[in-house]
């Protein structure tokens, strides 16, 4: 298992008795709109703590993992896409350098862009990206630092549904090719159908659907 | 000193509010309702500086140590307050003290380097000296603190999305919030270099205006002047320094996470 939750309560938002998320796997999180879950996300990243339970990663209660090195292992690809300053060259070198990596050849950034079906230069100034540009910037910098086990909060959320389903095909094929963990919060059932090994319903701050597909 | 300047007399001092009560004219004229104004600061002005004038010229007559040093410890309470107030943004407990520390570290170190080194006067305690330097060193660190306070809060505030994201993607807190802490040390510190840019030129500086009018060569003046803008220089980075690298810490916890309050 890659996460395990024990009687997690995060303030008035996520209440959750038990709950697993299996390693090396897909699985897709599904739930209305403020059901919880970024805020589900963002407990498995350690971005926050929850108040009460435990959530274990690899068997180890997260709260005594080194949070930096958790998350170098853990990343989350925030709901709304992280934009720095300069060109997309260096908001994907700018990933590198947080996670303390060293930085890679023009040809290998190049190549991940394809990946996330970003058709840019690298020299591109990023803030003239688009929102769906800048999405899938910003997950082509996650997919460069190749982690352990990749956190999407909606990915696709400002793609047109032909560029969404190449992305996630994409996400997908690159995680089972490197066997790493994915986990993506969509907002469409048929997404999940396809894509999901297991598919999650979050409802009101907890988990109320569970399927392997 | 040799050179005296010309003591101004109580008469002829008295004929200068006579240019506030032209001002008071000119404002009731005009029905420019600040008349409550002008009269509350022109006496406030008044007491604070007769006050300050005979509390000094005890002071400087007495030349003991220790009320030098109880005059610097007044100032830099004096700045803090000020700066808790001037800062518009609401400050935590821990931010506040933080906020203390780093005026007084800060300096208390240029201090040392400036009276015992760069100065060095005898007694180094010698009041004429101690006191009107420390007061420009203060007042200038406390404009700092307070622009560079006021940066950090509200960096953290604005760019708490880039800094979660740098987490997310491993970055520790010192590496995310790197940005925000060199922007509010450069804005801190900017206008002090800019003002050395126009000075002799633009402006003659206050301190070496009335050292010049007091009859200190005019060459001997920017000597002094010279000294102090390093100081001054020295004293707002070192302050501003501490407080953004130590005051950014309080916005992660044990855990790098990033806490905002208010
Ligand atoms: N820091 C916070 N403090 C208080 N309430 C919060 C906080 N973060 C989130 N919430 C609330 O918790 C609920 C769940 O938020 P969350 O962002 O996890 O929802 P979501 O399922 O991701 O929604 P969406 O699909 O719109 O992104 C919402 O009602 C939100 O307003
Ligand atoms: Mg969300």
């Amino acid at each position: 298992m890659a996460f395990q939750l024990e009687q997690v309560k995060y303030k008035d938002i996520l209440k959750i008795d038990k709950f697993q998320i299996p390693e090396a796997k897909i699985t897709c999180i599904i739930g209305e709109s403020g059901s919880g879950k970024t805020t589900l996300l963002r407990l498995l990243n350690n971005l926050i703590s929850p108040d009460e339970g435990s959530i274990f990663y690899k068997g180890r209660n997260i709260e005594d993992i080194d949070p930096i090195q958790l998350r170098r292992e853990v990343v989350m690809l925030p709901q709304n896409p992280t934009v720095f300053s300069g060109s997309v060259k260096d908001n994907l070198l700018i990933g590198l350098e947080f996670a303390e990596k060293d930085e890679v050849r023009n040809d290998v950034l190049s190549e991940i862009l394809r990946l996330a079906q970003l058709d840019k230069p690298l020299s591109t100034i990023a803030s003239t990206l688009s929102g769906g540009e800048k999405q899938r910037l910003a997950l082509a910098r996650i997919m460069l630092l190749e982690p352990e086990v990749i956190l999407l909060d909606e990915p696709t959320s400002a793609l047109d549904e032909g560029t969404e389903e190449r992305v996630i095909e994409s996400v997908v094929e690159f995680a089972k090719g490197k066997t790493r963990t994915l986990i993506m919060v969509v907002h469409s059932k048929s997404i999940a159908q396809r894509f999901a090994d297991v598919a999650v319903t979050i409802q009101g701050g907890g988990v109320v659907a569970e399927e392997g597909l | 000193m040799m050179m005296g300047v010309v003591d101004i007399g109580f008469f002829n001092l008295l004929a200068g509010y006579a240019l506030i009560l032209v001002v008071l004219v000119m404002l009731r004229q005009r029905n420019i309702k600040k008349e409550t104004e002008l009269l509350i600061a022109v006496v406030r002005m008044t007491i604070q500086l007769v006050l300050v004038g005979y509390i000094l010229d005890y002071i400087l007559g007495s030349q003991r140590m220790w009320m030098t040093l109880a005059a610097v410890a007044i100032m830099e309470v004096f700045a803090v307050q000020n700066i808790y107030q001037r800062v518009k943004i609401d400050m935590t407990p821990r931010f506040r003290s933080i906020v203390a520390c780093s005026m007084a570290f800060g300096t208390i170190i240029t201090m040392i380097f400036f009276f015992f080194v760069l100065l060095s006067v005898k007694p180094w305690y010698s009041p004429r000296y101690v006191i009107p330097l420390s007061g420009m060193l203060i007042g200038n660190s406390m404009t700092g603190i307070t622009l560079g306070a006021e940066r950090l809060l509200r960096g953290f505030h604005d760019k708490k999305e880039l800094i979660e994201g740098a987490l997310m993607l491993g970055a520790t807190p010192e590496r995310a919030s790197r940005e925000i802490i060199n922007e509010s040390f450069t804005a801190a510190i900017l206008p002090t270099i800019n003002s050395m840019v126009g000075m002799g030129i633009v402006f003659l500086p206050g301190m070496m205006s009335g050292q010049i009018l007091s009859g200190v060569p005019a060459v001997t003046a920017i000597k002094y002047q010279m000294a102090i803008m390093f100081a001054i220089l020295a004293s707002v980075a070192f302050t501003v320094f501490i407080l953004v690298v130590w005051g950014s810490k309080t916005f992660f916890n044990d855990r790098a996470q990033l806490v905002l309050y208010g």
